[in-house]
């Protein structure tokens, strides 16, 4: 069944198509409408799922942890403010290694306020233990969310989906939409092994001492490592499936280029653009396209990025006294490259707080890298007003 | 043309964007009449928000404002009042980002009895966002998120207000703006937690979804429903299922104000070294 749909309802009908069984939820822009159409998909019968609208995001992410605790299977979706105040039932939910999937539409953090999108609300989620995936299209939101349900079950882990705001959010594309049934053959029923079961109590939540609380993270970090294979693979089953993949990573015109742009999110599908035309102009240029933050795929990284004279990074984000999130990833999966092999990495800090990445923005960054001595962890601000 | 209360206004930050026909005009006129008939200079006054079109006002006002994150107007300002006691600290929010996300906060404050006086704009909803149901939606009513009816029972904002322990707890509504800006200004006159509680109109998002699309209608449907406090006294309970009791509620002066109690502490415990 193909539907015209907006990114932010791509992602209900992916919830609607994984047969997701409790959602539970807080309003916020630009996110809105994931749970609107989720609300009016349950209401309508077309899911078969328990909806909660609680008080705050913080309890929205513990709606999920107990619904998921049961043995059922849990989505929600939050943006900026939100996910931040999740925080702390973010890392819950991946040391409880509960596989909930949610989706983040990126937008940028207060003060001052703004509800458009950049990066930094995911990105600071780095560390908690959820996959990260960044979408650049709505029928990669929708496929992102049935696969994330296929990679977070496998390896008990939570997954979250990132789509930009209103670049995504809010655009309608004609998107193909595989339906329950179909969906059912790549992702069977969810069965966990352990849960509340009054046949077979378990205790959750307990107080773990010193002497077993690194084994749990050791554990967790087996399973993160695993996660990479896995996701490679769920997404190779799924194109197999549905003819349509994406990879963990995508080089994008890279051949022979000697200039590599590293993109991700909505910024990427711009960058194809730019890549056509400077190649048409005889331009040595390719792009990185970026999916996967967590667990980082550093050797397909080094392996697209080695023997390349300069990449870009632009960062639709910013950590304050270090710089834009992905450089910093990109740089440190490089340290082991050798030098004759080891691309130089510049870091470009694009498109904060909404502001439009244009194809003029993205060709003078891939002019600009060209023409730039390499800095020792320079940061070039592109689009600054005086 | 000269604008009536503008000394309070910020007006290069004019046209707002609120809705045409949203109460929340008459709400902000309230409160600026309000601090105008007690010759507050605006140079003493903090104005609060949290989220939602509440927190519009900060950008409007012209006094110190804060524009906080969603359900924490509360916890901002018991930060600035307790730093700055000298000073007049208002917070206006709405019915979701007081009673839900920020509900824990309202308890506390009434509870602490600390000198802020809170607006809660109660238009059933959650406007800003799109209209999903709140934690004041009737049962039964339809939102973006119950647009098959919701299902939960609804807070009365203000006897919960009253049994968390504010000392001044009053009710009004937009259909009647004399009655609203006299208990605002009893609410900014009292010394300790006041909340007035305005009955609203969203039409945009709930009237709409509900027949009540025009905002004199759906004005005039909650007015329908309010029975003055005078009135509400010899009603039975029968009688007043469905009603909003309007006018000054509950009010207690033989209750310590917070910071003046804190105060009291360090004296005790600076005289006894």
């Amino acid at each position: 069944m193909q539907k015209v749909l907006t990114g932010n309802q791509s992602a209900a009908w992916g919830a609607m198509c994984a047969q997701a069984q409790v959602v539970s939820a807080y309003p916020i822009t630009p996110q809105t409408t994931i749970i609107e159409e989720l609300a009016d998909l349950v209401a309508k019968g077309l899911l078969d799922a328990k909806f909660i609208k609680v008080e705050s995001e913080h309890s929205a992410m513990a709606g999920c942890i107990g619904a998921q605790a049961t043995g059922a299977r849990t989505f929600t979706a939050t943006s900026s403010q939100g996910l931040a105040l999740m925080h702390e039932e973010l890392h819950w939910a991946a040391l409880a290694r509960l596989p909930i999937v949610m989706a983040d539409v990126n937008r940028a953090m207060a003060p001052g306020w703004s509800i458009w999108t950049d990066q930094n609300d995911s990105l600071s989620q780095r560390d908690t233990g959820w996959l990260q995936f960044y979408c650049e299209s709505n029928q990669e939101v929708l496929d992102t969310v049935i696969q994330a349900y296929k990679i977070a079950e496998s390896v008990d882990l939570p997954v979250m989906l990132v789509l930009d705001a209103f670049f995504l959010s809010h655009t309608y594309e004609a998107v193909e939409i595989p339906g329950q049934e179909a969906t059912r053959k790549y992702l069977p029923p969810y069965k966990p092994s352990i849960y509340l079961d009054v046949k077979d109590p378990h205790a959750f939540g307990g107080i773990v001492p010193q002497d077993v609380y690194m084994e749990f993270r050791y554990k967790m970090q087996v399973a993160m490592n695993e996660a990479l294979d896995v996701s490679v693979k769920a997404d190779e089953d799924y194109k197999a499936m549905f003819g349509r993949g994406y990879g963990v990573i995508e080089q994008y015109r890279m051949d022979d280029a000697d200039t590599i742009l590293v993109t991700s999110g909505t910024v990427a599908s711009t960058t194809r653009a730019v890549i056509d035309d400077m190649k048409a102009k005889g331009q040595s240029v390719g792009m990185l396209k970026m999916k996967m933050l967590r667990p980082f795929p550093a050797d397909l990284v080094r392996e697209a990025l080695e023997g390349r004279k300069r990449v870009a990074v632009l960062d639709r984000n910013i950590c304050p006294g270090m710089g834009g999130i992905w450089s910093q990833e990109i740089r440190n999966a490089l340290y082991h490259t050798p030098e004759s092999k080891r691309p130089d990495v510049y870091g470009y800090i694009v498109g904060l707080g909404g502001r439009d990445v244009t194809p003029e923005v993205i060709e003078k960054i891939a002019l600009d890298v060209q023409e730039r001595p390499i800095k020792d962890g320079e940061q070039v601000w592109i689009g600054l007003k005086e | 043309m000269t604008i009536r209360l503008a000394h309070y206004l910020r007006m290069n930050h004019m046209p707002h964007m609120w809705c045409p026909g949203s109460g929340i005009g008459i709400i902000v006129k309230g409160i600026l009449t309000a601090f105008d008939e007690l010759s507050i200079n605006k140079n003493d006054l903090a104005f609060i928000s949290g989220i939602g079109c509440t927190s519009r006002a900060p950008g409007y006002l012209d006094m110190y404002t804060l524009h906080t994150t969603h359900g924490r107007a509360l916890s901002f300002a018991t930060g600035v009042k307790f730093s700055r006691p000298d000073k007049n600290v208002v917070v206006i929010s709405g019915d979701g980002d007081s009673t839900a996300i920020g509900g824990n906060h309202l308890i506390h404050a009434c509870r602490r009895n600390i000198d802020i006086t809170m607006i809660i704009v109660n238009n059933n909803i959650y406007g800003m966002t799109g209209g999903q149901y709140s934690p004041t939606t009737p049962t039964g009513a339809k939102a973006a998120t119950s647009p098959w009816g919701n299902a939960d029972h609804p807070f009365d904002v203000s006897a919960l207000c009253k049994a968390a322990g504010a000392t001044y707890v009053a009710r009004a509504h937009v259909g009647s703006g004399v009655q609203l800006q006299r208990l605002i200004k009893g609410g900014l006159e009292h010394k300790g937690f006041a909340v007035i509680e305005v009955l609203s109109n969203c039409h945009t998002q709930y009237g709409r979804r509900n027949r009540l699309a025009d905002p004199i209608d759906l004005i005039n449907d909650v007015a329908k429903k309010t029975v003055n406090v005078r009135q509400a006294v010899k009603m039975s309970e029968e009688e007043l299922e469905g009603k909003y009791v309007v006018g000054l509620i509950h009010k207690d002066e033989s209750r310590k104000e917070y910071c003046e109690a804190y105060d009291e502490v360090i004296k005790r415990a600076t005289a006894s070294r």
